[in-house]
């Protein structure tokens, strides 16, 4: 009589070659690391003076100094005397209670993630754009980027760059980055068809079509993304904090393991309040620089 | 007119075909042995866009291309500066073949060649109506100092001074198409393609907007393609109309050609609904005089009316039509005293009408005259008479042809003939 058993259970392979496959890709990678480990570090050296400097920059000025600018920054990109008092208050607030260095170290972080998932995610976002097989590819990737815990990738990274800035902020690009691909590929895809003709038939050349029609009228659309990459980023911060990332990711660390409540809720208002900040100010830009889409619509 | 026509048309389209599909080339050959447009998508999930399409345009014309939708005249627009690349086909436009051109050269075509307006009016919204206006320029590399000042003449021009700050959205549709048609002068193109330029306006602003083009073209003598799906505003402003039908071209002609000499059936099913008092002048239906006094004195003009069967003459001049002379007139005059001369005699006055004049503002007046009226030309000399049984006749034909040639001509267009015919 023949074995049926796979019927009642699922034949799965056996416990010594899953062993071998694991065994093989970890050591696969193991030796890739060791080869290329200082090389990829070395590329990413540039980077990691920049985050240095830059956090340097904001934890060693006098604190007046970077409140006076991040408010000036706040009221020119949202002329509000609202928000910009807003901002005054929780940095008061924040330092007050004694979060100040770590608010900076965070805000350092963030700003140059920010930046980095702008600058490669905006071009990515307009080649996928121009042709549906692009499309095609990069969206299962950026599915894949948005699902993966983000624990799975910070294994390689971190076997590769050991713990540090460095991987943390690749850590963090990764997660926040595909928002503003998507919303930009999106974007430019919704741009009026006709207006777009419109550019050619007065013979308007690749690049004036992208930078005086297509960029422009899909910005909302791109800037909503780029909102929301900076919404994702922040809430990275504790995670970052998991491979050595200073900031204020840490304490929320250090609360969580020791249940220190209270020090746990008031780092996590703290990132509230630069996550309100980013979100209010970045909005209000927008809005501003979109001048048509407000004002007295014709009926 | 004829010296015209002599001249090489500025725009050539030699059998130009558009085959929409994955693989044009390879249907091509089925095309050319004359499958009709549903084998072809049948057979091969291609369809055809335009097929064998051969049109001359002269410079300075107004050329409409009509046809309901779907029937390509929006893909054939689109081929003139080729945002649509035809399958098969030459576009030759003042001998330049457009097909051989390259990217950068093709760019260069449309900025020098041609402008364009759309439908939707394809106005850029995050722009004022200054920098839309001046949009064209700046895509040339044009200066930011003249070209708004060039732009702002042309918002003088259609009439939207004053709104130069204003964005697209905070325009009416009208409003926004002016911008349209001031940001295709402004690029000083010579070839203006007009795509369903004033489909989206609602009635009265379209034919204000009509009248307006027309106006504009007079100073400006540009070639205009217009494309449209209303047949009564292709006969008011097209110099020539081509009419197409799926793809092929039925029909080119002057509108008069097209009016009272229609093609096929589709064409005549396509006119019939024209109104025709509207789209005809005068000169079209208008009679020569029969009778006209050239006389100075008056027994001589006594003598011609006698040899002429009517009891009313025209009285004309080297200066033109004077105004009408009837004979019970002319002998009561020649009693008092025959030598007199023409000059002094008192004609009765009776203002005549232009040949330019489109029939349905002359129909009161026709009606309500005694006599004939006299036609004359731009120049007041006289042309030909309308009488008002003859009016009457034409009319009515028009509308007793709409109730032969149609099973399911509606109440009202019945009720229409009937009251026609009852007053013949």
């Amino acid at each position: 009589m023949a074995d049926f058993s796979w019927l009642s259970k699922f034949p799965k392979m056996d416990r010594s070659t899953l062993l071998e496959i694991r065994k093989y890709l970890d050591g696969a990678f193991r030796d890739f690391s060791r080869e290329y480990g200082d090389a990829i570090e070395s590329f990413f050296d540039p980077l990691l003076d920049f985050l240095i400097w830059f956090e340097k920059l904001l934890v060693q000025s006098p604190w007046w100094a970077v409140l006076l600018c991040i408010t000036a920054l706040v009221y020119f990109a949202s002329r509000s005397w609202k928000l910009s008092l807003g901002v005054v208050i929780s940095f008061l607030l924040i330092g007050y209670f004694g979060m100040w260095q770590d608010t900076m170290r965070t805000l350092s972080i963030i700003t140059v993630c920010t930046l980095l998932a702008i600058t490669l995610g905006v071009p990515i976002g307009i080649l996928m754009s121009r042709s549906n097989r692009t499309q095609a590819l990069v969206t299962p990737i950026l599915d894949v980027m948005q699902t993966m815990p983000a624990f799975v990738y910070l294994i390689p990274v971190v076997m590769l760059l050991g713990i540090g800035k460095v991987p943390g902020v690749i850590a963090v690009v990764i997660y926040a980055i595909p928002p503003v691909i998507r919303l930009t590929n999106l974007g430019i895809r919704l741009v009026d068809k006709e207006v777009l003709e419109a550019a050619t038939a007065y013979g308007a050349n690749r690049m004036q079509r992208l930078m005086g029609v297509q960029l422009p009228l899909a910005s909302p659309t791109i800037m909503a993304g780029i909102n929301q990459t900076i919404m994702m980023a922040l809430g990275m911060v504790v995670i970052a904090s998991m491979i050595g990332v200073k900031g204020l990711g840490q304490p929320v660390l250090k609360s969580i393991t020791n249940q220190y409540f209270t020090l746990g809720l008031f780092n996590g208002l703290a990132i509230v309040a630069l996550a309100i900040i980013f979100d209010r100010t970045s909005q209000a830009y927008a809005k501003r620089s979109q001048k048509h889409i407000q004002g007295g619509q014709h009926d | 007119m004829t010296n015209d026509s002599q001249i090489q048309p500025l725009i050539q389209i030699r059998d130009l075909f558009k085959l929409f599909g994955s693989k044009p080339n390879t249907v091509m050959p089925l095309v050319r042995e004359g499958l009709s447009k549903d084998e072809i998508l049948a057979k091969t999930g291609h369809t055809v866009g335009l097929k064998a399409i051969n049109l001359d345009i002269k410079k300075g014309e107004i050329f409409v291309i009509m046809g309901l939708s779907g029937s390509g005249k929006s893909t054939l627009i689109r081929h003139f500066n080729r945002l649509i690349d035809p399958t098969e086909g030459q576009i030759l436009v003042e001998g330049l073949d457009v097909m051989k051109l390259n990217t950068k050269q093709l760019e260069q075509f449309r900025r020098s060649k041609m402008a364009m307006v759309f439908q939707r009016f394809g106005l850029m919204p995050h722009r004022t109506v200054l920098e839309n206006v001046g949009y064209g320029l700046s895509v040339q590399g044009v200066d930011k100092a003249t070209r708004n000042a060039k732009a702002k003449q042309w918002l003088e021009t259609v009439g939207l001074s004053g709104y130069e700050a204003q964005y697209p959205s905070q325009l009416s549709g009208g409003q926004q198409q002016r911008v349209g048609l001031a940001r295709a002068l402004c690029t000083d193109a010579e070839i203006l393609l007009m795509d369903e330029a004033f489909s989206a306006l609602d009635p009265l602003i379209r034919s204000e907007m009509q009248d307006q083009l027309i106006e504009l073209q007079k100073q400006l003598h540009k070639t205009i393609i217009f494309i449209t799906h209303d047949l009564d505003e292709a006969l008011r402003i097209g110099d020539r109309i081509a009419i197409l039908k799926d793809g092929e071209l039925v029909q080119v002609g002057e509108p008069v050609d097209i009016l009272l000499n229609p093609a096929d059936d589709y064409v005549e099913a396509f006119v019939k609904d024209v109104n025709r008092p509207r789209a005809l002048t005068v000169e079209t239906v208008m009679k020569p005089p029969a009778f006209r006094l050239t006389a100075d004195t008056i027994g001589e003009a006594l003598k011609q009316m006698k040899r002429i069967p009517a009891n009313y003459a025209y009285y004309v001049t080297d200066e033109g039509f004077q105004g009408v002379v009837c004979q019970e007139a002319l002998e009561n005059a020649v009693k008092a005293d025959e030598q007199a001369l023409m000059e002094d005699f008192e004609v009765e006055p009776l203002t005549p009408i232009s040949q330019d004049a489109p029939l349905e503002s002359i129909i009161p007046a026709t009606m309500g005259a005694d006599y004939p009226l006299p036609v004359i030309d731009a120049d007041g000399d006289l042309q030909g008479e309308l009488s008002r049984a003859h009016l009457a006749d034409v009319l009515s034909d028009f509308y007793s042809d709409d109730a032969d040639s149609t099973d399911n001509t509606d109440n009202t267009d019945l009720q229409k003939s009937n009251l026609t015919n009852k007053d013949k």
